[in-house]
C-alpha cells in the first residue's frame, strides 16, 4: 500500500505554518495516516522555520530521525505546525507566523509551544501529530486543547533533527485524540538512533492495557497548592478518584525541590538556548546576512530584525546566567536544584508507580492576556519538573471547567512510559464506560 | 633577564573522520565545502557523536607524555561568534580535560637534559577556514571542510627559556606525535602554535597564529628582542595578544581586534562524559624517539649525531633500519649525511624513496664496485626519477648504462699519462715539492673519468707515473 | 539588579541587536525575572557533573558527505563554492 494523500485543510485556527497538499505515503504501521509535525522538527525538502523569521526559507537537506521513522511506517507528513518561536512560549503567540487559536474557544490560546500540533489534532485536521516538550510544550497545549500528549523519558526518542532549544530538557513526543493513538505513534518513534549520543536503546513496543489493579499513585501536595485554580484541582482529584475506582491506590508524596523548579528550569533552558540559538546568523541558512558589514554588526542587525522579543529576551537571560561572575550564582545553582528535584522524584518513585497532578494550573486563558514574562513563565510550574528529572509524563483530558478542557498529568519512572500510558488509557476507558 | 616561554600547540589528529561526524578528513585536494554534512555545517537539529579513534589517540599521547588521565572528563561549549565557527560555539574541553601533568625531555641551550612540564591535553574541534576578500567591498568566504577536524591541544608550563628551546621542544613533540602515528606533519596546517612569552618580571604577551613549527623560533626571537628593547629603553611591556605575520617575520598588536572574551563555557548537553582512565594501562606504546636513538647507538654502533638525526622522523628511522643490516655505519653516513641533503634539495619526502634500491646502492658501495662520487651520481639519478614519477631503475643498471663502474688503476694509466703530458707545469711543481700540484692533476683525471676512480688510489697512480719519469 | 548598561553588555555578548528604546523595558523585565531566580540562592551544595551516557563513541568510519550543492543550498550568498560571510578584518 502506497500512494499520496491530498491535504487541504480548513486551517481557521492557524495550526499550520506549512501544509503539503499532496503527501506521499507507503505501507506500514501508520500507512496512509496523516501526521502533522511541529515546525522545529527537520523535514527533508519541507521548509522548517521553528516559528521564526530567522529560518524562513530554510529547507533541511535531511529528515529528523523521528520523521524518517514515521515515513518508514507509512505515515503521510501533511504539514508543519505552528509553534512559539523556537519553542519559547506557552501560548503559541510568539510565533512569527501569528498565533494559533484554541479550537475549543478561538478567543483563547491553545497553549504552547506545540500549540499548532494540539490545535490540528483537536480540530480534527489530523489524527496524530508530533510535538516537542522542553518544559511542558506537549502537555500544556494537549491540556488546553483537550487532547492527549506524551513527553517521553529523556533519551528514549532521538533528538536528531529536532532543532534545539534546551538540549538537556527536551524530547519529541506524540499528540493525538486518544491514548491508544499516542501509544501507536510512540511505538514508531521510540527507536534507537546512534546519532544521538544522549539516547538509550530502550525502544517502546507496547499496547495500552486498562488493567491497573494494584497501581500505586503518588499525589504530590505541591501540585495542588498555591497558584493552581481550585476548580482545576478538583477536576484532577475527581479523575484520580476514577483511577482509584479501577483498582489503584493513592499515596501522598512530596517533591520539596518544586520550590526551585521553575527558576532552575528557566536558568537552564535559557542558558542552553543562548548557545543553541547563536548559530542563527544568516550565513549558512535562513535570510541572508548583510556581508558588507563587519561580522558582529551584521549578526546583531539580522538577529534583532529576525528574532522576536521573547527569543531575544531568553537568549540574553541565558547569556547572563552563563557570563563571567554570574555563572556560579545562576547556572551552577540551577544544576544543583535540578539534581535535588531529580532525587526528590527518585525518592517518591520508591513508594509509588506513577505520580498524578494537574498538567496546567489553569485552563486556557484569552489570547493576548499574558504579556508579562514572569506570569507567563509561571504557567510551566507543573510541567517543567518532569523535564528537569528526565522522566516521562502524559497529559490526558479529564473534564472541563467553564467549558474549557483540563488535563490530568501522569508522571512515571524513567523508561516507564508503558505504565503511565496504561494508567491514562484506563482512565480514558473508565470515563467512557 | 630570563626569557620565559610557554606554548599551546594545536595538533590535527590523523583520524579518518572528523571529531563529531563521519565526514572524511582528507579534504586538502578537494574544493571548498565538499567534506561537510549537517553536523559540521552546524545545520539546525544535527547532533555530535564522538569519534572513538580521537579519544584513543589522545590517550596514546597522554601515556607517551607520562600524563594522568582524568577519571572522568567531558566536553564543554566555548561560545563566541565568528563566521568560521558553524555553531557559534566550539566543542572543546574546559574544566575536565582528557589528561593533565605530563613531561617532555629536551636539551637546554647548554646541551643538558631538561624537563618541560605539560599542563594538560584536551580534544576539540577545528573551525572552518576563512578567506578574506579585500578590495572595494570587503567580505569573507567560508570553507567548512576543516570544520570539525579533531584537534589535540597540548599546553605546556612556562618552562622554556629561549626561542631555541621552544623550537627544540616542538621538534621533540612533533617527533613523538609522529612516532605515535597520531599526526601527519606533512598535512599543511596540521600543527599550529600559540606562544606565551615574557621577560622575567614583565608582562606576558601571547603570540597567536604561528602556523608552522619553524615559525615559532622566528616569532619568539622577534618578540623577545622587541620586549628586551622596550625594557632597555625604560618602557614597559604591555600585556596583550599579538599576531605573528609569517611572511614578514614580525608580530603585530592585536589590540582593538580582540574584545575582552567571555566564552561562557558550560558542559555540552549533547555529549555525555568520558571515562577512559582504566584503558591507559592496556595501551602498548611504540618505541619512542629517545629509546630508539639509544637503541640505534647500541645496536648499530653509530654516532649520537647520526642516531639523533635518523630517529628524528619515524619514517627515516624505519628507512634506516631497512637499509642498515649489511653495513650500519655506511648506511648511517649515507642516510643521514647524503640522502637527507639530497631530499631537502628536492623538497622530497623520505616516504618517496625506494628503500630496496638504496639498499642495492649501499651494496655496490660496500663492494667497492663504485666510488662514493659515482654513488652520489647514481643516487641523484634515482631520486630525480622518483621525484618525476618515473620508475626507479636498479642502481646496477644505472652504473652499467652510464659506465660508472669503478675504474681500476690499470685501465686509467693511459688517461693519467695523457693528463700528465698535457700539464707539464703541474708535473714540474710536483717535482719541486708542491703538494697542491698532485691534487690538481688528480682532479683533472677525476674530471676525465667522471668520478669512476677512487681519488686516493688515483693519487698513488699519478705519483708512480710521474716518478717513473714517463714524461 | 542589573542596570541598563549591563543589558547593553549582555546584548553585545549575545550578538543580539537591541535598540535604545528597548533597553529600559528589557532591564525592567530582567530584574523581575532575576528577583524570581533569587530562590536559587538557597540551594545548598555543589552540583555534581551532569552525568548522562558515558563513552558514547562512534567508529572512525567515513560516511558520505553532502554534495557541495546541497551544502550551499541554504546559504544566502555563495561564491566559487564558498559561503559568503561578513568581513572580519
Amino acid at each position: 500500500m502506497a500512494g499520496t494523500l491530498d491535504f487541504s485543510p480548513d486551517d481557521r485556527y492557524n495550526a499550520f505554518i506549512t501544509t503539503c497538499s499532496t503527501a506521499p505515503f507507503s505501507g506500514g504501521a501508520l500507512a496512509g495516516i496523516a501526521v502533522a509535525v511541529k515546525d522545529n522538527i527537520s523535514t527533508a525538502g519541507i521548509e522548517t522555520t521553528c516559528g521564526s523569521r530567522i529560518l524562513e526559507g530554510y529547507i533541511p537537506p535531511y529528515d529528523a530521525y523521528v520523521v524518517e521513522l514515521l515515513r518508514r511506517e507509512g505515515a503521510a507528513i501533511v504539514g508543519k505546525t505552528n509553534m512559539d518561536e523556537f519553542g519559547m512560549g506557552s501560548t503559541t503567540e510568539t510565533s512569527a507566523f501569528g498565533p494559533t487559536k484554541n479550537p475549543v474557544d478561538p478567543s483563547r490560546v491553545p497553549g504552547g509551544s506545540s500549540g499548532g500540533s494540539a490545535a490540528a489534532v483537536a480540530a480534527g485536521l489530523v489524527p496524530m501529530a508530533l510535538g516537542s516538550d522542553t518544559g511542558g510544550s506537549i502537555r500544556c497545549p494537549a491540556a488546553f486543547c483537550g487532547v492527549v500528549g506524551l513527553k517521553p523519558t529523556y533519551g528514549r526518542v532521538s533528538r536528531y533533527g529536532l532543532i534545539a532549544y534546551a538540549s538537556s530538557l527536551e524530547q519529541v513526543g506524540p499528540m493525538a485524540r486518544t491514548v491508544e493513538d499516542v501509544s501507536r505513534v510512540m511505538s514508531v518513534i521510540a527507536r534507537y538512533d546512534p546519532r544521538d549520543a544522549t539516547m538509550f536503546d530502550r525502544p517502546y513496543d507496547h499496547r495500552p492495557s486498562a488493567d491497573i489493579g494494584g497501581l500505586r499513585v503518588g499525589i504530590p501536595g505541591e501540585y495542588f497548592g498555591e497558584g493552581v485554580d481550585p476548580r482545576v484541582a478538583k477536576k484532577v482529584r475527581d479523575a484520580i478518584g476514577v483511577i482509584e475506582d479501577l483498582g489503584a491506590s493513592t499515596v501522598p508524596v512530596s517533591i520539596p525541590g518544586m520550590r526551585y523548579a521553575l527558576a532552575a528550569y528557566y536558568v537552564i533552558c535559557t542558558a542552553e538556548a543562548s548557545s543553541n540559538i547563536a548559530r542563527f546568523d544568516g550565513v549558512r541558512y535562513g535570510p541572508a546576512v548583510d556581508t558588507r558589514k563587519s561580522w558582529h554588526e551584521a549578526y546583531q542587525d539580522i538577529r534583532q530584525e529576525k528574532l522576536g522579543p521573547e527569543v531575544r529576551r531568553r537568549v540574553m537571560l541565558g547569556t547572563f546566567a552563563l557570563s563571567a561572575g554570574y555563572a556560579g550564582r545562576y547556572y551552577a545553582k540551577a544544576l544543583g536544584a535540578r539534581q535535588k528535584i531529580r532525587q526528590d522524584f527518585e525518592r517518591a518513585f520508591r513508594d509509588v508507580d506513577v505520580i498524578a497532578g494537574p498538567t496546567m494550573p489553569t485552563v486556557a486563558f484569552p489570547l493576548g492576556e499574558r504579556t508579562d514574562p514572569v506570569s507567563m513563565y509561571l504557567s510551566d510550574i507543573l510541567t517543567a519538573p518532569a523535564n528537569l528529572a528526565g522522566i516521562p509524563a502524559i497529559s490526558v483530558p479529564c473534564g472541563r471547567v467553564d467549558g474549557l478542557p483540563v488535563g490530568l498529568q501522569l508522571m512515571g519512572r524513567q523508561f516507564e512510559e508503558e505504565r503511565i500510558i496504561d494508567a491514562a488509557y484506563a482512565y480514558e476507558q473508565g470515563v467512557k464506560a | 633577564m630570563k626569557t620565559i616561554v610557554g606554548l599551546e600547540i594545536h595538533v590535527q589528529l590523523a583520524t579518518a573522520t572528523k571529531l563529531f561526524c563521519g565526514c572524511s578528513t582528507d579534504y586538502r585536494d578537494d574544493g571548498p565545502n565538499t567534506h561537510c554534512c549537517p553536523i559540521c555545517l552546524g545545520l539546525p537539529g544535527s547532533l555530535p557523536r564522538l569519534n572513538r579513534k580521537a579519544v584513543e589517540y589522545g590517550l596514546l599521547v597522554a601515556k607517551a607524555l607520562d600524563m594522568r588521565v582524568l577519571e572522568e572528563s567531558d566536553f564543554a561549549r566555548k561560545n563566541y561568534f565568528y563566521p568560521d565557527l558553524a555553531k557559534a560555539y566550539q566543542i572543546t574541553q574546559s574544566d575536565r580535560p582528557l589528561a593533565v601533568e605530563g613531561t617532555v625531555e629536551i636539551e637546554d641551550d647548554e646541551g643538558h637534559e631538561k624537563i618541560v612540564r605539560i599542563t594538560r591535553v584536551h580534544l576539540e574541534e577545528d573551525p572552518g577556514r576563512l578567506v578574506h576578500v579585500a578590495g572595494a567591498s570587503k567580505y569573507s568566504l567560508v570553507d567548512y571542510n576543516r570544520s570539525g577536524i579533531p584537534l589535540l591541544e597540548i599546553v605546556t608550563e612556562p618552562d622554556m627559556r629561549s626561542p631555541q628551546e621552544a623550537r627544540r621542544f616542538l621538534n621533540k613533540l612533533r617527533t613523538i606525535l609522529e612516532y605515535l602515528g597520531v599526526f601527519d606533519g606533512e598535512r599543511e596546517g596540521a600543527l599550529r602554535v600559540d606562544a606565551n612569552i615574557s621577560i622575567e618580571g614583565s608582562a606576558r604577551v601571547e603570540v597567536k597564529n604561528i602556523s608552522s613549527y619553524k615559525g615559532v623560533e622566528k616569532a619568539l626571537t622577534f618578540e623577545a628582542t622587541r620586549q628586551r628593547n622596550l625594557l632597555r629603553r625604560g618602557q614597559t611591556v604591555a600585556r596583550e595578544t599579538r599576531h605573528f605575520m609569517e611572511g614578514r617575520g614580525i608580530t603585530t598588536s592585536a589590540r582593538g581586534k580582540e574584545e575582552a572574551h567571555d566564552y561562557r563555557y558550560f558542559p555540552d548537553p549533547d555529549l555525555g562524559p568520558i571515562r577512559v582512565a582504566d584503558r591507559v594501562a592496556a595501551i602498548d606504546l611504540p618505541e619512542l624517539p629517545t629509546a630508539r636513538k639509544n637503541r640505534f647507538m647500541a645496536q648499530y654502533g653509530i654516532s649520537l649525531n647520526h642516531a639523533r638525526t635518523l630517529t628524528g622522523d619515524p619514517r627515516l628511522a624505519d628507512f634506516y633500519e631497512h637499509v642498515a643490516p649489511a653495513d650500519p655505519i655506511l648506511a648511517a653516513t649515507w642516510a643521514a649525511d647524503i640522502l637527507l641533503g639530497e631530499l631537502n634539495y628536492r623538497n622530497m619526502s623520505i616516504a618517496a624513496v625506494p628503500a630496496d634500491r638504496i639498499r642495492e646502492l649501499l651494496a655496490l658501495l660496500r663492494a667497492e664496485t663504485i666510488t662514493d662520487a659515482a654513488g652520489v651520481q647514481v643516487l641523484r639519478e634515482m631520486l630525480d626519477a622518483c621525484a618525476a614519477g618515473r620508475p626507479c631503475e636498479k642502481p646496477a643498471d644505472i652504473v652499467k648504462r652510464e659506465g660508472l663502474a669503478r675504474a681500476t688503476g690499470d685501465d686509467f694509466v693511459a688517461i693519467v699519462q695523457a693528463v700528465i703530458a698535457s700539464n707539464p707545469q703541474a708535473v714540474e711543481d710536483y717535482r719541486a715539492g708542491k703538494k697542491g700540484a698532485l691534487n690538481f692533476i688528480v682532479g683533472q683525471v677525476m674530471k676525465e673519468t667522471r668520478g669512476r676512480a677512487d681519488p686516493r688510489e688515483l693519487g698513488r697512480i699519478v705519483s708512480e707515473c710521474i716518478e717513473k719519469g714517463g714524461v | 539588579m542589573v542596570t541598563e548598561s549591563d543589558i547593553e553588555h549582555i546584548a553585545e555578548l549575545a550578538d543580539i541587536g537591541i535598540s535604545r528604546d528597548e533597553v529600559p523595558e528589557f532591564t525592567r523585565q530582567f530584574n523581575a525575572i532575576l528577583e524570581y531566580f533569587e530562590i536559587l540562592d538557597t540551594v545548598e551544595g555543589e552540583s555534581a557533573p551532569a552525568g548522562g551516557i558515558t563513552n558514547a563513541f562512534r567508529d572512525d568510519e567515513p560516511r558520505p558527505c553532502l554534495s557541495q550543492e546541497a551544502a550551499l543550498a541554504n546559504a544566502g550568498s555563495t561564491e566559487d563554492g564558498f559561503i559568503k560571510a561578513p568581513r572580519v578584518m
